[in-house]
């Protein structure tokens, strides 16, 4: 009882406002902490492609990129960019021209799909330290164990990143109905 | 054993018998069912209080339930009866500004806790607000059936309530059993169904409207039990017992332990568990981080289920 008390004083007090504030170093699947690996990997499920688009290679493998501004007339017609700062970017600033596989970032660096929260974390970044941290987003798995992250784009369809409404399940039964 | 007396110290002047000898003593004896006085209902009838149970009871007081579930409902149950894992005090939290009221944490926490279906029972609300309303003072006018096509409906937010974990639990003081009682080590608050007689003083006592009462054999399909349960927590109900939200103890009072289950399900992730001492747990970070409150906090409850806005 005590105990907690103290705890809890300890959590709620404003430990910013000290200048103690403490980088929390979230802890990946493999029990490393951000710090100690160089680019720390989050285990995830794997990236929900539509079925048979990926590798995306076995089409762009050889064919011309064009990157162009435009609307998509012979493939990906579906894909349009919306509520996303659409204006001051387009596809291959994401995805990568020459080996459509892996995605870019603005450094250059390509990575796997697997890893797209670095993709996300470049603009997002208050967002991807809490995601790190379980606390954006969600983990399932051990509480105390192994933990299963979910990418940015399993909630955030990336093109329209707007989370999408879902359908309620029915409300509870009324008093009055009760038989 | 140390530890199992120093639970039984804590657990003072334990006995049903002795309250029931004290509140009506003929009552009392009347009270035990005579026709049906065979083995198992006169061992039911006088099982010590769990916090007094060595092992070698324990598992004797399961194996006779496990035997007594087979035959009440068709399926092989497992009951464990773990005790807290040092070191451990468990925290919720829920974040408001992601939640949009999907319910699907309802739905997941009945089948997980083997819930009755028929007559209903909910181990949590989802609440509806109007935005910009005063509100956390003002539940009980909020609204729970709310059923649109889809959420969130513009405008509102929403707020699941479910038992609130409290350091200072009123419920407890409100047993007079002591069917109910608060873990010292990992903080949750437990029912002992055996012990419970249905006084509902603890509903009363409750400012969360977080207990429940099975007004009668609770509903569930044999296929949708689920067998994986604690002593304290989901093994089907009797009738007459008040039951609540544990934070799904059979999953997480283990050793690795899952997230309980509304946790899991929860399509915007707005749900975070851990444990409180532990500071890289997401719990902590949500305190130290973000906009944190408790609910009706003025009562003095001491909630360990943090509400808290992300943004
Ligand atoms: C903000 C960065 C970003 C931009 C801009 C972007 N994409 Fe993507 N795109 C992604 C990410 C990340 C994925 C991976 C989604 C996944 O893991 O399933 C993806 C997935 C895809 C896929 C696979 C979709 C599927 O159905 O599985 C295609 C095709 C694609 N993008 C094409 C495009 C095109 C064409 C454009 C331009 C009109 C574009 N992307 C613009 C980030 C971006
Ligand atoms: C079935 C063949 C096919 C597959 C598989 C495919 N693409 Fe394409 N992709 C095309 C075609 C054709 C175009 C040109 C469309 C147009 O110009 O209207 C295109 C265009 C694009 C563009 C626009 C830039 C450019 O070079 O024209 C991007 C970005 C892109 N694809 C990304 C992807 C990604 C990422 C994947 C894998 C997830 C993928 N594609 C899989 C056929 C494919
Ligand atoms: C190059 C910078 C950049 C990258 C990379 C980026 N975003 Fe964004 N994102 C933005 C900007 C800017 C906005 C605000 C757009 C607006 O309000 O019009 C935004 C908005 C959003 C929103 C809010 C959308 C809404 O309608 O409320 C989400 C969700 C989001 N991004 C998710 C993602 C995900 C997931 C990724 C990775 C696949 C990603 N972003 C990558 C810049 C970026
Ligand atoms: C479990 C699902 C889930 C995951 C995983 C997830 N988000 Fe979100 N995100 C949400 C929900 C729900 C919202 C709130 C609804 C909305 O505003 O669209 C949100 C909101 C956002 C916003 C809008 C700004 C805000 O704070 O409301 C951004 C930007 C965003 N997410 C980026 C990300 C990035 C980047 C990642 C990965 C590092 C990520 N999300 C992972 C569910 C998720």
């Amino acid at each position: 009882m005590k105990r907690l008390l103290l705890v809890l004083l300890t959590l709620l007090l404003p430990v910013s406002a000290f200048g103690l504030e403490k980088e929390v170093a979230p802890i990946d699947a493999a029990g490393r902490s951000d710090k100690e690996a160089s680019l720390p990997e989050y285990f995830v499920p794997p990236p929900p492609f539509s079925e048979g688009i990926y590798p995306c290679s076995q089409c762009h493998e050889g064919m011309p990129v064009n990157p162009k501004r435009r609307v998509l007339k012979d493939f990906h017609t579906d894909i349009e960019l919306k509520n996303h700062a659409e204006d001051q970017r387009w596809c291959l600033d994401c995805h990568n021209a020459n080996n459509r596989d892996v995605l870019r970032l603005v450094s250059g660096k390509v990575i796997r799909f697997e890893e797209s929260y670095y993709l996300c974390g470049q603009c997002h970044g208050t967002i991807f330290r809490d995601w790190k941290a379980g606390v954006h987003g969600k983990r399932t798995g051990e509480w105390n164990g192994k933990k299963v992250y979910r990418l940015c784009v399993h909630c955030h369809n990336p093109h329209q990143p707007r989370f999408k409404p879902l359908e309620p399940k029915p409300p509870p039964v009324k008093p009055s109905h009760i038989k | 054993m140390s530890e199992q007396s120093g639970r039984a110290k804590r657990a003072r002047g334990l006995s049903r018998r002795r309250f029931l000898k004290g509140a009506a003593s003929g009552v009392a004896a009347l009270a035990i069912p005579v026709q049906a006085a065979d083995a198992m209902t006169w061992e039911a009838f006088f099982q010590r209080h769990f916090r007094e149970m060595n092992d070698a009871e324990k598992s004797d007081v399961v194996a006779r339930l496990e035997k007594e579930y087979a035959e009440k409902y068709g399926v092989s149950f497992n009951i464990s009866t773990h005790e807290a894992l040092p070191g451990v005090k468990f925290g919720y939290g829920l974040d408001l500004s992601r939640c949009i009221g999907c319910r699907r944490c309802v739905y997941a926490c009945v089948g997980e806790n083997n819930q009755s279906r028929d007559p209903q029972i909910h181990w949590i609300s989802v609440l509806r607000f109007r935005k910009g309303d005063k509100w956390v003072n003002d539940l009980e006018n909020s609204e729970k059936y709310y059923n649109p096509e889809t959420v969130p409906e513009p405008g509102y937010f929403y707020m699941p309530v479910q038992c609130q974990q409290c350091e200072n639990p009123p419920c407890v003081k409100a047993c007079p059993t002591q069917a109910t009682w608060k873990d010292e080590d990992d903080g949750i608050v437990v029912i002992d169904y055996n012990w419970c007689i249905g006084c509902r003083y603890c509903m009363a006592a409750c400012p969360y409207g977080a207990r429940h009462f099975n007004w009668t054999r609770p509903g569930i399909p044999k296929e949708e039990l689920n067998p994986n349960t604690h002593y304290l927590g989901n093994r089907p109900r009797y009738v007459g017992v008040v039951e609540k939200c544990t934070f799904c103890i059979q999953r997480t009072r283990n050793d690795p332990g899952r997230y309980p289950a509304c946790v899991e399900i929860c399509p915007v992730g707005a749900r975070k568990f851990g444990n409180l001492l532990d500071p890289n747990s997401e719990i902590r970070y949500c305190i130290e981080k973000k906009r944190v409150f408790r609910l009706k906090e003025d009562l003095n409850t001491q909630p360990k289920f943090f509400y808290f806005f992300a943004t």
